[in-house]
């Protein structure tokens, strides 16, 4: 342990207008912890700067799950494991489920938030990929009130998003998608406790043949997880039975700008970012012709 | 109590306990030291290996990750609270029968981590075990004992 333990100091608020207070007065001086499975390991090593903590653990307004006829709306604090069980996001959202199930393992499910995963702004999230192919949005707050920001618009660069000092993160909301196609694959070294080296999320719907709705998001292969617009663009529109598969994985090479890092290469990030949209696409057509 | 320390009260293995800590300590750091209880083991120190596992309001946590100020008011299980009396836990019975530990250094965590899942899922396949075990690392042998332990407390296969 090389955290600096006692020079460090935790505020416990009780209600999330105390939360915001806090931020507003000395902005960027608190850092928010939620589950702790993110910032504890930089912590721990001495590798995180912050001395003053926000604990969020008393903010049970942040830890609901309601859905409505349009989608649902996670609260902040909801963990990986409350994503994996809700009926809801099995039927609706299987891409959610999904990435619940490869982040880390049980024990960091039961502690890891959604909101966290966000505001981390790791490139290499679970979430984020699947959060993107369903279009979500993401409520940021302050003490003058919330404003919502499309997740795709939610990271700037790496590490960085568009969350001010003063504001938290504070809810998700996933509209209700169509009957469609849905696809999730997570590429790390092991099926548990890895972080990605590249991960792939799809939502796509189909009518008589034709691709009407698609999209792509994708972690690890770039500063930010990003949505894949020249590969959906080339798929869009497009009939089933002339998918274009090699030029939508060329498309696909200009979304992404993947790097050589501890965890893989770039050009292994390439190779297997289109290798597993091929794949998608490929299930893609399988999945149609079973529907008909 | 010192600057800076807060009194944590917790129920550990079923005992109230109040101990003075510092909020950012690592819950793990808390029970070795401050809780005297040494049988959770600190392994990577980052979430990975699961030798840290504990039960935390009836779920399975890494103590390593969790800052003794968001255990306050918890309910703690501990590889000291399994045993009654002198009577072990089905699960160590079964670890122990199925020769489940080799050097012992991640088979409280395993242990702890198979209660959870038993405590979810009372006859779980092998998949599900395998699942529920992956983040507890043994770098001994493999996995293959162990999941035949659990397999035997769950009464899904024989010892």
């Amino acid at each position: 342990m090389r955290g600096n333990v006692p020079a460090c100091t935790v505020k416990v608020p009780g209600t999330l207008q105390e939360a915001l207070e806090v931020l507003a007065q000395e902005p960027g001086l608190w850092r928010p912890l939620a589950g702790g499975t993110d910032l504890m390991v930089p912590f721990a090593a001495g590798r995180l700067a912050d001395t003053h903590f926000l604990s969020l653990q008393r903010l049970d307004d942040l830890r609901g799950i309601e859905t409505d006829p349009g989608g649902i709306t996670f609260g902040a604090l909801v963990t990986y494991t409350d994503l994996r069980r809700h009926p809801y996001v099995q039927r609706h959202l299987p891409n959610l489920v999904q990435s619940a199930k490869v982040t880390g393992a049980v024990a960091i499910q039961n502690r890891g938030t959604l909101g966290g995963n966000l505001v981390n702004g790791s490139p290499a999230a679970d979430s984020p990929p699947s959060l993107l192919a369903y279009a979500a949005q993401v409520e940021l707050t302050g003490l003058g009130g919330s404003r919502w920001v499309p997740v795709e618009a939610f990271f700037t660069g790496y590490k960085q998003t568009v969350m001010a000092p003063f504001e938290l993160l504070t809810r998700i909301r996933v509209p209700e998608p169509d009957a469609g196609f849905h696809f999730y694959r997570k590429v790390g070294t092991r099926a548990a406790q890895a972080v990605a080296k590249v991960c792939l999320a799809a939502y796509a719907r189909v009518e008589a043949g034709i691709v009407r709705e698609c999209r792509i998001g994708l972690g690890s292969v770039a500063p930010v997880p990003i949505r894949a617009r020249a590969a959906e663009a080339a798929i869009l529109g497009r009939a089933l039975d002339a998918l274009p598969v090699a030029a939508a994985r060329a498309a696909l090479m200009a979304d992404i700008s993947p790097i050589d890092d501890i965890r893989s290469t770039a050009h292994y990030r390439r190779t297997v970012a289109g290798n597993v949209l091929v794949q998608a696409l490929s299930e893609l057509v399988d999945w149609v012709n079973i529907q008909s | 109590m010192d600057e800076g320390r807060m009194q944590l009260e917790l129920t550990v293995n079923g005992v109230r306990r109040a101990v003075p800590v510092l909020p950012m300590a690592r819950l793990l750091d808390v029970i070795r030291e401050d809780l005297g209880l040494p049988g959770t083991k600190e392994g990577c120190g980052e979430g990975e290996c699961g030798a840290c596992s504990v039960i935390m309001d009836g779920k399975l946590v890494n103590s390593c990750l969790v800052p003794a100020v968001q255990a306050q008011g918890s309910e703690l299980l501990t590889i000291e609270g399994l045993a009654q009396g002198g009577t072990l836990h089905g699960l160590q019975q079964a670890f122990l029968a199925c020769n489940g530990a080799q050097c012992g250094f991640c088979t409280p965590g395993m242990v702890l981590a198979s209660v959870d899942l038993l405590n979810r899922c009372a006859h779980p396949s092998e998949p599900e075990i395998r699942e529920g075990l992956a983040g507890n690392i043994c770098r001994c042998t493999g996995y293959v004992k162990i999941v035949e332990a659990v397999q035997a407390a769950a009464g899904t296969v024989r010892p």
